[in-house]
């Protein structure tokens, strides 16, 4: 683990604590609110609350791991949640408290003396940093200089990040399944983390940001058993992703019934029906949103009376439109059917003219026989 | 491909080209139905055309009291789950919703529960008539491969529609896709065999009640 201070590290703590529990102490939480936090933990990663104090023990006793967070094709986004949660949280302290030895956004060092600082990480904690990586990134394919970091193309500065890293979390959905980058028409081939990292672990927490509170958690997580959550076919950890925002939404009981806003700003919408007529993707999308909660547990996307976008689903962005019910197919099916339609039309009236046609010349041609004439043939 | 892809995939490019088939197939069958029209009738006229037609378009809805005593289970089974199935098609919210972006009108829905329980009774029927099917003799002798094929076809729609309501399949965009590629196999099979009842079912009747009212009789 690097030792502080450090040139790289961002937002120097005034802690000289080797354990989380001792740095959590001098930051002023109580034991109380520790021990809520482990509960919550435990909770949301289905965990019997019999292992609560475990989680908590082992959080006490964890030294506080080096992180390095590299940012490729991003907005920032994910950062931002992160940091500007509703107020100092123990997830913050948490992540204050994780050692994150290199982060564009948060460290101070700048140029050649922020390219030492993960260095520096990588050599001190060979084999246990964790890499988070946020945003997308030119594929192999791609021309690498669509995105560079002090001149090191993304995917060589990933490849030789991730040579001795513990496992790799990929934050939210463009770094998780490619996201705006990589929607149509993909102009710079970005590419998800999951598509070149094939040799070490990758944990996906997706989403348009990720909740914070599923970032520690993986965290949390790793420091408390050493070993990764379970994850789901895409990836994530399946005790956030496990469930779809329809199952869990409060909305659910009018879809049940068949009430539903029609327009934002009619009856419906304001007795808070369901969303699903104006696109909303909660069926698809799998996330904690509707459990969670965002801002402190303050409201969440459907709360606010917007449907959900599926943000944490890959190909979000090309899931033919935010606004258009679930089960409306992309594309311009209309337009489809009347030209294949007026096709097949023309094809059907050609072949029943053809038909008369023929059954006209074979009347022109015929020659009448009567049957005096028919005798003479015998 | 992940599930969702198989979706985008399902609803995307492959449900176009379900309906480019769909749609080209029918047409071309259906204009040559109503070009090549009926041999020129000489005899005088007794009656129209046009109303008696129309009359044994509805009537024909209403089976006759002799195939009834003769067959009352094809007549119930029957007309359940036929009645289940175009309830389940047109009267589902997302049903209804991919109608009025394909053709900008829409009707009420039904609330889902009504649906389900209605989709459970169109299984069962549906089941029931497969049963029935191959444990006649006489229908099982006449049943062609084209039979349980369509039977199958329209059969997979409902019963892959019915778990992704329940989210028996997950993840639910992998329900989802299978359901609509059910829906696309429907479509692109539609043409080309006795499904096309659904449309041509309207215009057979019509000529034969057409038929009888030129000639002055009720048919």
């Amino acid at each position: 683990m690097a030792a502080y201070p450090h040139p790289g590290r961002p937002h120097p703590l005034p802690t000289t604590a080797a354990t989380l529990g001792e740095a959590l102490r001098e930051q002023g939480v109580s034991r109380r609110g520790f021990l809520k936090f482990c509960a919550a933990t435990a909770s949301l990663m289905a965990l019997p609350p019999t292992l609560a104090p475990a989680i908590a023990s082992a959080l006490e006793q964890a030294r506080r791991p080096s992180v390095i967070w590299l940012s490729f094709q991003e907005c920032t986004g994910c950062t931002e949640a992160l940091t500007r949660s509703f107020s100092p949280t123990v997830e913050s302290l948490i992540l204050d408290l994780i050692s994150l030895d290199y982060h564009h956004t948060l460290q101070a060092a700048a140029g050649t003396a922020a390219e030492l600082a993960r260095e520096q990480a990588m050599h001190a904690n060979a084999g246990e940093y964790l890499v988070v990586v946020d945003g997308s990134l030119p594929g192999p394919r791609a021309n690498p200089g669509y995105s560079t970091i002090a001149g090191i193309s993304n995917l060589q500065m990933l490849r030789e990040t991730i040579d001795g890293a513990a496992a790799v979390v990929a934050v939210g959905t463009c770094a998780a399944f490619g996201g705006l980058p990589q929607a149509r028409p993909n102009p710079t081939g970005a590419v998800a983390v999951s598509d070149v990292v094939r040799d070490r672990p990758v944990i996906n927490v997706s989403g348009c940001p990720p909740l914070p509170m599923v970032i520690t958690g993986v965290l949390a997580q790793f420091l408390t058993f050493g070993n990764l959550p379970e994850l789901d076919e895409y990836g994530r950890p399946r005790a956030f992703f496990g469930q779809s925002i329809h199952d869990r939404c409060y909305r659910r009981p009018f879809y049940d019934k068949g009430l539903f806003a029609e327009t934002f700003d009619d009856e419906g919408a304001r007795k808070g029906w369901c969303l699903y007529r104006l696109g909303c993707k909660g069926p698809m999308a799998y996330n904690a949103c509707a459990t969670m909660k965002w801002n402190g547990g303050t409201s969440w996307p459907v709360e606010a009376g917007h449907p959900c976008l599926g943000c944490s689903e890959p190909n979000f962005w090309d899931a033919g439109g935010f606004y258009r019910a679930l089960s409306v197919p992309a594309g311009d099916t209309r337009g489809t059917l009347f030209a294949a339609g007026a096709i097949g039309a023309t094809v059907g009236a050609g072949a029943a003219v053809l038909a008369r046609q023929r059954s006209a010349a074979a009347k022109a041609e015929r020659t009448p026989v009567t049957a005096a004439e028919l005798e003479q043939t015998l | 491909m992940t599930s969702m892809d198989f979706l985008l995939f399902t609803k995307g490019p492959l449900f176009q080209l379900a309906l480019t088939i769909f749609a080209l197939g029918l047409s071309v069958r259906l204009a040559e139905v109503l070009l090549l029209g009926r041999r020129h009738n000489y005899a005088e006229a007794r009656g129209g055309q046009w109303l008696p037609g129309l009359k044994t378009v509805w009537r024909r809805f209403y089976p006759d009291p002799g195939t009834f005593q003769r067959a009352p289970f094809d007549v119930l089974v029957g007309t359940l789950w036929h009645v289940g199935f175009v309830i389940v098609l047109l009267l589902f919210i997302p049903h209804v919703e991919l109608i009025k972006a394909t053709f900008d009108i829409a009707w009420p829905a039904l609330p889902n529960p009504v649906v389900d329980a209605v989709t459970a009774v169109t299984m069962a029927a549906l089941v029931a008539a497969l049963i029935h099917r191959l444990r006649h003799p006489v229908k099982r002798f006449l049943s062609t491969r084209e039979d349980y094929l369509i039977w199958t076809v329209t059969f997979l729609p409902v019963v892959t529609g019915y778990l992704a309501y329940h989210r028996l399949i997950n993840p639910y965009p992998l329900a989802l896709g299978l359901h609509i590629l059910t829906v696309n196999l429907f479509l692109m099979v539609l043409p080309f065999t006795k499904l096309t009842h659904i449309f041509t079912a309207f215009i057979a009747r019509w000529y034969n009640g057409a038929i009888f009212g030129r000639k002055g009789v009720q048919s």
